[in-house]
């Protein structure tokens, strides 16, 4: 059902936790499934130098926001806005079709955090 | 590392005494039970036999039964097969009125909604906080059109059990009433007993009901094969068709195997029932006992005066279903969850938004359900792990969220 990235990431999630020092913050809840995903980032001269994360929900929600933190630290701004759920989906060797959704979160919840961070 | 399987309502290993009794009939005693010559008549001998244990075990007679490919085929044959003979009489669907309820199996579920499709009337009774169907409900909901009551004896997920034998009664009064009202439409009762097999009382004449599916792997016994029971009078139609076995009532040839197993299954089910349930109640009450005492806001969903002894079903909030599952995989312990996140529907347990219990705690349900196996010491090794897990996966969740009522302790 899952492929061995997800699972590893589940298993072994990357970057979790809070980030004491972040200017940029999103949170995005999923009412499809009732997921929850909070992004940490500390972003320093247009570039993502730290991530961390929080979840509440399942495999899927776990590793992609593991695998999530990993792929968009050192990107800059732009870069971290462009990513899409396809680009998750690729990073995790597939998610199975009811999964897919998991990765729009965490997309979604990048995002909140980028504009929350234009706002301050 | 020791596997300790506590997903005993989703299907259960079968038991060496079973295995060893259908073993012949694969290989040796092969013979299809319609043929006229002595493979025939073996595999027909073992077909009378399997017979003789499933009615001994239900309190009825030989020709009541009848073999299917499991609870899943029953379900159907009973409820379209009533239908169909319904319509067969004369009768317009949308003129008929049938109920069941809110906490069934999709195998009874999804034929009620196809026929509300076709245009029969349908009521889905609603159940109560601890997943109980309120007699009084029944009643009410009985009309003089209707033809078909359907309601689960145990339901799957939280273990509840519906007061079958007060509905058969109401069923059976109103029966009475049709026959002084000079109404000749009948007024069929059935109830799917699949969770119940194992733990609850399951004669016919004792629970008074016209229909009754059985499973075999849910006993022990092979999957693959069911029962329907059919009381004499009550009039179906085959849904199936072709070489007229089960008095057309189920065509296909006999799988021998499978039914001798399910015969053997049953028959060890109502001998040791007293002494499984009892050692099963044991372990129950000693798993709720200590989640409640290590895992905070626990709760619980398993009513203990309306459930079997297996059933212990939790809502941890902050901790997602599926995660919890997957991660008591790892250490060797299975479960089920009843979280939107595990099913293929995305949709949260029907059972539980029935009952009342909130979409924020469904999403952290587990539902362990336990089996004749399970030992004392499966118990104490589920009461190291699990806490820590709850607690993992509450500690990587955002904080502050709202999970809804999360100080209600539940039942």
């Amino acid at each position: 059902m899952y492929s061995e990235k997800v699972l590893d990431h589940f298993k072994n999630p990357r970057n979790q936790g809070k980030l004491k020092n972040a200017n940029a913050v999103g949170q995005k809840g999923n009412p499809v499934c009732g997921d929850v995903m909070k992004i940490y980032l500390k972003i320093k001269n247009n570039i993502i130098k730290e991530v961390k994360f929080e979840t509440l929900g399942c495999t899927a929600a776990i590793a992609v926001s593991s695998l999530l933190t990993e792929y968009i630290k050192g990107m800059t701004v732009e870069e971290a806005k462009k990513v899409t759920k396809d680009d998750i989906i690729k990073k995790a060797d597939g998610l199975p079709p009811v999964k897919i959704h998991c990765s729009m979160l965490g997309v979604d919840a990048v995002l909140t955090a980028l504009k929350n961070y234009k706002k301050n | 590392m020791k596997n300790i399987y506590l997903d005993h309502s989703a299907t259960t290993p079968v038991d060496k005494r079973v295995f060893e009794k259908m073993k012949p009939f694969f290989m040796d005693d092969f013979g299809n039970a319609s043929s006229i010559h002595s493979y025939g008549q073996r595999a027909g001998n073992a077909l009378i036999k399997a017979r003789q244990q499933v009615a001994n075990f239900m309190g009825g007679k030989e020709d009541e039964i009848v073999f299917t490919s499991g609870a899943t085929e029953s379900d159907n044959l009973a409820i379209f097969g009533a239908m169909e003979q319904f319509k067969k009489e004369g009768n317009k669907l949308k003129d008929l009125h049938i109920i069941t309820t809110t906490v069934e199996h999709p195998a009874v579920e999804e034929p009620f909604l196809k026929l509300q499709k076709q245009g029969v009337q349908v009521t889905f009774l609603p159940v109560q906080n601890n997943g109980v169907v309120d007699i009084k409900e029944v009643e009410k909901a009985i009309r003089d059109n209707t033809v078909l009551i359907s309601v689960v004896y145990v339901n799957s997920e939280v273990g509840a059990r519906q007061p079958i034998k007060e509905i058969a009664k109401i069923v059976a009064e109103k029966k009475n009433k049709r026959s002084v009202n000079k109404n000749t439409l009948s007024l069929i009762f059935h109830t799917d007993a699949v969770q119940a097999t194992n733990f609850f009382e399951c004669n016919i004449n004792k629970l008074n009901v016209d229909l009754m599916s059985l499973s075999g792997h849910k006993v022990y016994g092979p999957k693959g094969v069911g029962v329907l029971y059919v009381r004499k009078g009550t009039r179906l139609i085959g849904q199936q068709i072709g070489g007229h076995q089960e008095n057309d009532l189920r065509s296909g040839t006999y799988d021998i195997p499978s039914i001798v197993g399910i015969g053997e299954a049953l028959q060890i089910a109502k001998k040791n029932r007293n002494k499984n349930n009892k050692h099963l109640r044991v372990l129950q009450k000693k798993l709720i006992n200590g989640i409640q005492k290590q895992v905070p806001q626990a709760r619980l969903n398993t009513d203990l005066k309306n459930s079997t002894p297996a059933h212990v079903h939790f809502a941890f909030p902050g901790a997602e279903g599926e995660a919890v599952l997957m991660e008591l995989d790892r250490k060797g312990i299975y479960v089920s969850t009843g979280s939107a996140c595990a099913s293929t529907s995305l949709k949260p347990s029907s059972t539980l938004l029935a009952m009342g219990v909130p979409k924020e705690m469904i999403h952290g349900a587990i539902r362990i359900t336990l089996g004749k196996n399970n030992t004392n010491q499966d118990i104490d090794k589920v009461l190291e792990i699990l806490p820590k897990i709850i607690k993992k996966y509450r500690a990587m969740a955002p904080k502050g969220l709202d999970y809804g009522e999360r100080a209600k302790p539940g039942l």
